[in-house]
């Protein structure tokens, strides 16, 4: 029996997402970001979007273009560049608010989503302004004789998730080539609908020729659709398939000191389709 | 031999020693400094007193030899798979010493670098929390600050990331992992060997004062009667300092 087609198109992918949606975004950083479908999303109407990412440009660029009300990051930014000049921009001018988070306690969040459990219980945020920031964190105490009290670090709901991948199959299992998974299934493991980009689907035979099992990160159990969109996480990395576009992400990254200079990267670059895209940046 | 040393050793030379010097009580752990004069620290240590250290290759291994820092492609020797869930595993667990950066610093060591101003409207967004929170209550900590300023050593962070000994002692079990080690600038190396657990002058750089210190921090700081110089590194580990960073990072860092 084959397993289920799940190809979808960038645009039926994009239709999903609607004003007011939780969406959390695979990566870290300027590394294996679905930015194809981050695109997307910037040419389409939905706005007042909350978005949980280990924050790169794909936070920069939806805030920039004004879709989102509210982050989850415990940073933003563009590596080679420290801080995403657009997600700074959007804070400083109150555009934007964002929840404090601490880079692990984050992962214990989609963790407990993933797992359908409130919460997990951690020594993560306590003592900082973590917890001084967000009234609606709780402590637990440790019902055995320890008696700790940790903080109840709540489940992070996502209604999409959005994770860029090496290769996967037609049937939504995905794998990564490079050194480092991030926490891109369980961004999948915690949300209602789970879209898949990737460089290249091939057959489901073809996958362990490719890599060893353990690359098979992402269940197609996870995955309800998926895209292939070659180069599509440019131009953050996607190694090995390609190194980040250093050049071009300075040029984005330029694009926050003028609404000029944004106008003229938006007419060049996102205004077009994804196959213009990769045209112009070819 | 000392005294060739100590006439060849630049200020920044002596930060070097002193970041490594931060790893001199440690075991078997991760010693992960971040950023390059820390980098440079660490991996003196590694080449010295430390070989039991493990490092990072920057991205997601852990490696046994001592790479050059800021040499892209250098040969490494990899002994392990650390992805970021697994740095997460490894922070968890404790074993892992990390010195960070600091935007503003108290004197209890609680340290910001998330942001300055208004949480809903900042005046500066800064790096955010990253992993601040979680090293600070579950591992050892330094800190390395290459501007000593009172712009950075304030009475009073705008927002705490990195928790302090004062937060720490209000956490009853949970804060029993909490250790801040030293803090090593530009000017000097600073402790918290005080009995409230307050920030302490533990020596003054070649050619700095105690009261340049003092007029460069913002907080009433320890000073002991007698305050030590800060250790220069030796002819060995000078040379180690040119092979570790060969492009002399660490002079641009702190040109003194």
């Amino acid at each position: 029996m084959p397993a289920p087609d799940k190809r979808v198109t960038i645009d039926e992918i994009v239709g999903e997402i609607r004003d007011g949606m939780t969406i959390g975004i695979g990566g870290w950083g300027s590394r294996r970001k679905p930015m194809a479908l981050v695109r997307a999303l910037l040419r389409s109407p939905v706005k007042d979007l909350t978005v949980v990412s280990y924050g790169g440009p794909d936070v920069g660029l939806l805030c920039r273009a004004g879709k989102v009300r509210h982050t989850v990051c415990a940073f933003v930014s563009l590596d080679s560049i420290a801080l995403e000049p657009h997600f700074r921009n959007a804070r400083q001018s109150g555009q934007v608010t964002n929840t404090e988070m601490d880079e692990g306690m984050m992962l214990l969040g989609l963790q407990a989503a993933a797992w359908r459990v409130p919460f997990l219980p951690s020594r993560v945020g306590l003592g900082s302004d973590v917890t001084g920031l967000d009234p609606e964190l709780r402590t637990v105490t440790s019902p055995y004789d320890d008696g700790e009290e940790l903080l109840a670090v709540p489940a992070i709901e996502l209604d999409v998730a959005l994770i860029h991948m090496n290769r996967g199959d037609v049937g939504g299992s995905g794998q990564y080539l490079g050194p480092d998974p991030y926490f891109d299934d369980l961004f999948c493991g915690a949300a209602k609908r789970r879209f898949m980009s990737v460089e290249r689907i091939v057959e489901t035979e073809k996958l362990l020729e490719l890599g060893p099992p353990q690359s098979l990160l992402v269940s197609r159990l996870m995955v309800d659709g998926v895209v292939e969109t070659p180069h599509g996480a440019h131009f953050t990395s996607c190694a090995p398939d390609y190194e980040r576009d250093e050049e071009f992400q300075a040029e984005y990254a330029a694009t926050a000191r003028s609404d000029e200079a944004w106008d003229g990267f938006r007419a060049k670059y996102l205004d077009v389709d994804e196959a213009a895209y990769q045209e112009a940046v070819r | 031999m000392t005294d060739a040393a100590t006439v060849e050793a630049t200020r920044a030379d002596v930060c070097a020693a002193a970041l490594a010097d931060c790893f001199r009580a440690d075991g078997e752990i991760l010693a992960n400094p971040i950023g390059n004069l820390p980098l440079i620290g660490g991996r003196l240590a590694k080449a010295t007193f430390g070989p039991q250290l493990i490092m990072t290759d920057g991205e997601a291994q852990l490696v046994e030899n001592v790479m050059p820092v800021g040499i892209e492609g250098a040969e490494r020797v990899v002994s392990n798979w650390n992805p970021y869930r697994r740095m997460f595993d490894l922070l968890w667990s404790g074993r892992r010493h990390v010195i960070m950066g600091a935007s503003q610093i108290d004197r209890f060591g609680n340290q910001n670098f998330a942001f300055i101003g208004d949480p809903a409207k900042p005046k500066a967004q800064l790096l955010g929390m990253r992993g601040a929170p979680g090293n600070t209550i579950n591992h050892r900590t330094s800190y390395w600050i290459p501007n000593h300023s009172p712009r950075v050593f304030v009475e009073r962070v705008d927002v705490v990331s990195g928790v302090g000994n004062d937060r720490a002692a209000t956490l009853g079990p949970a804060g029993r992992f909490h250790e801040l080690v030293h803090v090593v600038t530009n000017l000097a190396v600073l402790d918290f060997e005080t009995p409230d657990r307050s920030m302490r002058l533990r020596s003054v750089h070649p050619g700095v004062t105690v009261d340049d210190v003092i007029a460069a921090t913002g907080f009433d700081l320890v000073v002991p009667g007698a305050v030590p110089e800060s250790r220069v590194p030796n002819a060995e580990e000078l040379g180690l300092l040119r092979t570790i960073d060969p492009t002399d990072l660490r002079n641009a860092e702190v040109p003194v």
